[in-house]
């Protein structure tokens, strides 16, 4: 079968590798129909995450059919369409009874920070992700989820983690009426979130960035008001400026450890790698919130040390909340928002490439090259049964 | 709910998950309690090992699913192996894996050598997509890496001549 080929940072290749197995009673084998470039995806695209092995396969945003279940499987049938969340969860372990579905304990044997996620290094479990033809998919009676008759397919495929994540980003703002919510990235998750602060009833929504046409997109997209921070000197300042001198109710960190506008975090952070990544965007956060505001981190960051003020969210209260998004949780939900019309995520996809292509799939989604927002992939034998 | 001064009519949904007699709502744990019974849970029947895997020391043993991908092998699988003899606490555990990565790029390289394929960069880099829509990142990206190397090879012909001397 076809599958992205990942053969060290900036290079990746479509290759021919072998079938998935079933390796466990409750696996399934699922046949790809779309797939996604994730904004995280990025950080082991350029080596950040530590024991991302040459030969794996990328891949956690992805949709597909079930080709073969295992013996233990009830809740799917050959044949089923299904929305797979990003994360493999077990939905017996202490974490998944409590809904906590991105932090499942029985899904990564090698490290225990992080639950199993699809193509996304060892450090998150090992798995082959869905940027291929075919995928092994764990725990088929837990995550999947039967896509709903009519929903679009594009739809579909970002229910799988951009939805969600912008979702829980707001969600975990703790947002009131009326709230002040600055959104630090204007990325595909960035733009969902702010789109979602909408639905908690945030009064005002502002996003930051340096990418002018995406700070174009997510002011229409997300109707909110969009700045970019190379404009501005100190984006704290203007910030506080903007919020009548107190800062914003909520600041959300939608962008992780590729943050770009200060340039001891990025040497440190993202060129030496003597901390996990650069925390431009969470620095700013913690600094831009108001005294007893909430700050919400979706981005993603390495596994050791970030260089962030710590002691002014002591001296500031604030409350930090993050993780990765609780997928098989909010999808019910989601579902009736996108079936509802009030969320629309195909508007996001801007770019429909080949599998085939995944290496210039690659290079224009992390250099941000004809304006594009979020790619999605397409297999041959997707391809065959979709054009 | 408080009233705030907008008109959001044109936002479909504004509001619609605001809970306000719950203020501020962010229903993140179902608690039920279970994380008191700590491991004890009815496990999910475990995977079989059927390739190497190397395991947290922060845990008991394997999960009772795990990925089987890409197993260590060569020079970077024995770095693997000494960093996952320490916990994810140390940095003893994460710095060899990322030593661990940049060997694995040579091995890989060296492997697809050995099967008789010689592999492109141009291609697995996507400079081709780069110089489609953007043609001046490619030359300045270009630039600066042949910029690098006159810098590398000048300074050590200059060295070579200064020991000469």
């Amino acid at each position: 079968m076809l599958a992205m080929n990942y053969r060290g940072p900036f290079r990746v290749r479509a290759d021919e590798k072998p079938y998935p197995k079933i390796e466990h009673p409750e696996d399934a084998i699922v046949r790809v129909t779309r797939s996604c470039i994730c904004g995280s995806d990025l950080h082991i695209y350029h080596g950040m995450v530590p024991d991302t092995r040459v030969g794996t396969t990328f891949g956690h945003e992805f949709i597909g059919v079930v080709e073969e279940i295992g013996s233990e499987v009830h809740k799917l049938k050959v044949g089923d369409h299904v929305i797979v969340p990003f994360n493999i969860s077990c939905g017996k372990c202490a974490f998944c009874k409590q809904e906590l579905y991105g932090n499942c304990h029985e899904s990564n044997s090698e490290a225990t920070a992080v639950g199993g996620i699809y193509g996304y290094s060892h450090t998150a479990g090992g798995y082959d992700g869905g940027q291929a033809e075919y995928v092994r998919v764990p725990y088929a009676n837990v995550g999947p989820t039967i896509i709903p008759p009519g929903m679009d397919l594009d739809d579909a495929v970002l229910l799988t983690d951009v939805v969600p994540t912008g979702y829980q980003a707001a969600e975990m703002g703790g947002i009131k009426t009326g709230d002040t919510v600055v959104v630090f990235g204007a990325g595909p998750i960035g733009i969902m979130a702010a789109k979602c602060c909408w639905l908690f009833g945030a009064g005002r929504v502002i996003i930051i960035d340096n990418v002018e046409y995406r700070l174009e997109f997510a002011k229409n997209y997300s109707q909110c008001e969009a700045y970019n921070f190379d404009e501005m000197g100190d984006p704290v300042q203007f910030l506080k400026e903007a919020t009548d001198w107190l800062g914003a109710d909520v600041c959300i960190d939608a962008v992780g450890c590729e943050a770009s506008g200060n340039a001891m975090q990025t040497i440190t952070g993202r060129k030496a790698m003597v901390q996990a990544g650069s925390a431009t965007a969470l620095h700013w956060a913690i600094n831009s919130v108001k005294k007893g505001g909430i700050v919400s981190i979706v981005g993603v960051y390495g596994p050791t040390d970030n260089l962030v003020p710590i002691g002014n969210v002591v001296n500031k209260g604030i409350t930090v909340r993050a993780n990765q998004a609780s997928v098989k949780r909010l999808l019910p939900r989601l579902i009736e928002h996108v079936q509802a019309g009030r969320l629309n995520p195909k508007g996001l996809i801007t770019h429909r490439i080949p599998l085939e292509d995944v290496a210039d799939a690659y290079r224009i989604f992390s250099d941000k090259l004809d304006n594009c927002i979020k790619t999605v992939l397409i297999p041959p034998t997707a391809k065959a049964q979709f054009s | 709910m408080k009233t705030v001064n907008k008109n959001f009519e044109h936002i479909k949904g504004w509001g619609i998950d605001n809970v306000p007699d719950d203020e501020p709502n962010y229903p993140m744990k179902h608690n039920t309690g279970a994380d008191h019974n700590r491991i004890h849970w009815n496990r999910p029947e475990l995977q079989e090992e059927t390739v190497e895997i190397l395991k947290s020391t922060e845990r008991p043993g394997n999960s009772a699913v795990f990925g089987t991908v890409a197993p260590p092998k060569g020079l970077s699988g024995i770095l693997r192996r000494y960093a996952y003899k320490h916990s994810e606490n140390k940095y003893r555990h994460w710095l060899p894996l990322l030593l661990a990565d940049r060997i694995d790029v040579l091995e890989g390289t060296l492997s697809d050598l050995m099967k008789g394929r010689v592999p492109n960069p141009i291609a697995e880099r996507g400079w081709g997509a780069i110089w489609k829509h953007k043609p001046s990142l490619l030359v300045r990206k270009i630039l600066v890496r042949l910029s690098v190397f006159a810098a590398i090879g000048t300074f050590f012909v200059y060295k070579a001549k200064k020991s000469n001397s």
